[in-house]
């Protein structure tokens, strides 16, 4: 068997790499069967060459499709090889690579064949052989068809950690330039449905603790970045909408790596826009995690992300009023506002100020970045910022006292001497 | 200056174990000594200046220190102090001790990061757990002919017990061994329990495969393995620097996908 697998393999796993999601975290299951795996807060096992997670087993059942997504390499018109595991063999790469600690668990995606039941029953039944006749406990994350039913829907998130939709294009009228043939509804429906879904099944749990888990570690989803000329404005506020209508837990941004030789997209040469897609993530993390409003990051003064310094530094240059602010009075909410300090170092700085005021020495401990926080701090030092600089010549200062490591790629500027 | 600190320093000797060390707490506390430092048997080099006192391991003695810990500190505080252990830095033995002495003498809280040594406790016990956790994920079984799970590992600190209960309720279905080269001992499960092995051979690193104590199709698995690694990378945004910061190079050695 071994040749033809590896040959199925290579194609299958080459198709569905442009998936970002790895995630195998958010979910408990435990391994109360005796049976194999579990989950928790997810593993990276590896990392490929490109530095990418390799959390879960990513491939596509098939890539027979009869759609044709001008960005998508598996398009009806691309001159490709095809072909399709049968279940039997998903499952036993799953397995296999489980028991050897190679993998989290399962992700699994397909191109649509036939129909949108027909290719979403087969994805179900994997998970549920899985699932039911090998007692696997691990990760599987399925990749849900537009347009199926939804008993079919249902059954998948008995047996899945976790289900996404992918909105493919950030704006609905780059989707219908690029992609005709699909529709944004198609897309909102069956995250709506996961969305009633995933608070049912909350209320039951709460009722019987015994209910079936449903879906338990929630519902993701993926835009291509730079295939069509939305700003960054349009992608955040999208992906705010998505977070905050149907409760996602993930949204993830996939810089467009050039697959198609097409006037409606950017040349086959281009490069791929990882700086911006990186700064996407910094921007998202900054409204999930550190309390800002998307507002307040992107609007129709700044409708794109500053390139060469992050979105907290950028916010923060233009916002001088809200500084210089006192590290040992502040409260947690303004101190995840300092550029150069995370979630950690901010907790820690408010755990450590109950035992003793904090001095620039302490912080620089405590893992902050005083290149860039210094300039909007004080602290139990009588040495701090007093000139009054503009935010032009902070911004100076900053990017000369650190070198971005994406300079060196992206350098279009001329050097002056 | 205290008192205490024209004392001159003492040096306790112990026997490199857990309850070793906390029969160092013990000690000091015992027989009310000034500042201290400690050090194995083996590391220890005498001098003529400074007192040495050997400690005496006992059982009961270690338990009276922990149960004294557990008041003074959470659940992960605790867990920190034997990460700390388990890292064989030579100097966190006398780190240790200090922190010890800090949270029942003065007072202080685990969470004092502005104190050098609790800074020192937490930081050491994040570097332990970053390769713990580095271990569960990096850890690569290979399918014996006697239907055992094999693995060997060499990891910087001494992580294996920290993540034996993972293993067993992860592969609660399988039979598997995880070596640790380096320190010459590892751990066995049987499907029930897991108990600590040492083993007087080692396989060849360069046979991976090798058909005399490998199941028959274990080449196959890992050949599909490096197979779906390599074709789950991207060309166009190749990036080596990362590659190699998230797979640090010591351990490609124990890496399936990293063998040619």
């Amino acid at each position: 068997m071994s040749e033809r697998i590896r040959e199925k393999l290579a194609i299958l796993a080459d198709a569905a790499k442009y998936d970002v999601s790895c995630a195998s975290s958010g979910s408990k299951r435990k391994n109360d069967n005796k049976g194999l795996g579990n989950t928790g807060s997810g593993i990276c096992h590896t990392y490929t060459s490109d530095g990418r997670c390799v959390s879960l087993l990513k491939i596509l059942l098939t890539n027979f499709c009869i759609y044709d997504c001008a960005y998508c390499v598996t398009r009806k018109s691309n001159d490709i090889q095809r072909t399709a595991f049968t279940v039997k063999e998903v499952v036993d790469l799953t397995i296999s690579f489980y028991r050897r600690n190679y993998i989290e668990g399962l992700f699994l995606s397909s191109g649509i064949f036939k129909n949108a039941d027909y290719t979403m029953e087969r994805l179900v039944r994997v998970a549920k052989e899985l699932r039911l006749e090998h007692k696997f406990n691990g990760y599987i994350h399925l990749k849900t068809i537009p347009g199926a039913s939804d008993e079919l829907m249902k059954e998948a998130g008995l047996y899945a950690d976790r289900l996404s939709v992918n909105i493919e294009i950030p704006t609905e009228s780059g989707l219908k330039l690029l992609a005709p043939d699909k529709d944004r509804k198609d897309m909102i429906k069956p995250m709506n449905f996961i969305k009633q879904e995933i608070i049912q099944n909350k209320n039951e749990i709460k009722l019987f603790k015994k209910a079936p888990l449903f879906v338990p570690a929630g519902q993701s989803s993926q835009m291509i970045i730079g295939a069509t000329k939305e700003t960054d404005k349009d992608i955040m506020y999208t992906a705010n909408s998505l977070y905050k209508n149907f409760n996602l837990k993930r949204v993830y941004y996939s810089g467009y790596v050039p697959v198609s030789h097409d006037s409606r997209l950017p040349s086959f040469d281009s490069a791929v826009p990882m700086l911006r897609e990186n700064r996407l993530y910094q921007a998202d993390w900054l409204m999930r995690f550190y309390g800002f409003h998307v507002k307040e990051l992107l609007n129709n003064e700044t409708p794109h992300l500053d390139l060469d310094i992050d979105p907290k530094l950028s916010w923060a240059l233009r916002n001088p009023n809200q500084f210089p602010i006192d590290i040992n009075k502040a409260d947690l909410q303004m101190i995840l506002r300092i550029p150069g300090i995370g979630v950690q170092s901010a907790q820690k700085i408010v755990s450590a100020r109950t035992f003793q005021r904090l001095n620039w020495e302490n912080l620089k401990k405590l893992g902050v970045a005083l290149n860039r926080a210094k300039y909007f701090i004080t602290c139990n030092s009588a040495d701090f910022e007093r000139r009054n600089l503009s935010s032009m010549q902070i911004k100076q200062y900053i990017l000369a006292s650190s070198a971005s490591k994406y300079l060196k790629s992206n350098s279009t500027q001329l050097q002056l001497f | 200056m205290t008192p205490s600190s024209f004392d001159s320093m003492t040096i306790l000797i112990y026997d490199g174990t857990w309850y070793g060390l906390l029969c160092c707490i013990y000690d000091v506390y015992e027989y009310k000594l000034g500042p201290v430092s400690v050090s194995t048997k083996e590391q220890h080099q005498p001098d003529a200046f400074s007192n040495t006192q050997e400690v005496f391991t006992s059982a009961e003695h270690a338990k009276r220190v922990l149960k004294g810990l557990h008041t003074k500190l959470s659940p992960t505080g605790m867990a920190a102090i034997y990460s700390c252990y388990l890292s064989e830095l030579p100097e966190m033995a006398s780190v240790i001790i200090r922190y010890a002495r800090l949270l029942f003498s003065s007072g202080i809280s685990e969470k004092a990061y502005g104190n050098p040594d609790v800074l020192k406790v937490s930081q050491v016990a994040k570097m332990v757990s970053r390769e713990r956790h580095r271990m569960k994920a990096f850890i690569r079984f290979r399918l014996t002919q006697d239907d055992i799970y094999y693995a060997t590992i060499e990891p910087d600190f001494n992580v294996l017990p920290l993540i034996v209960s993972h293993f067993k309720n992860r592969y609660a279905d399988q039979k598997w061994v995880i070596y640790d080269t380096k320190r010459g001992y590892g751990v066995f499960y049987d499907l029930h329990t897991t108990e600590e092995i040492q083993l007087d051979f080692t396989v060849d690193p360069d046979k991976p495969t090798d058909t005399n104590i490998f199941a028959e199709n274990e080449e196959q698995y890992q050949t599909l393995w490096k197979d779906y690694f390599k074709h789950v990378s991207i060309d166009s945004r190749k990036n080596t620097a990362l590659h190699v910061r998230h797979v640090p190079r010591r351990y490609w050695k124990h890496l399936t996908e990293k063998q040619v």
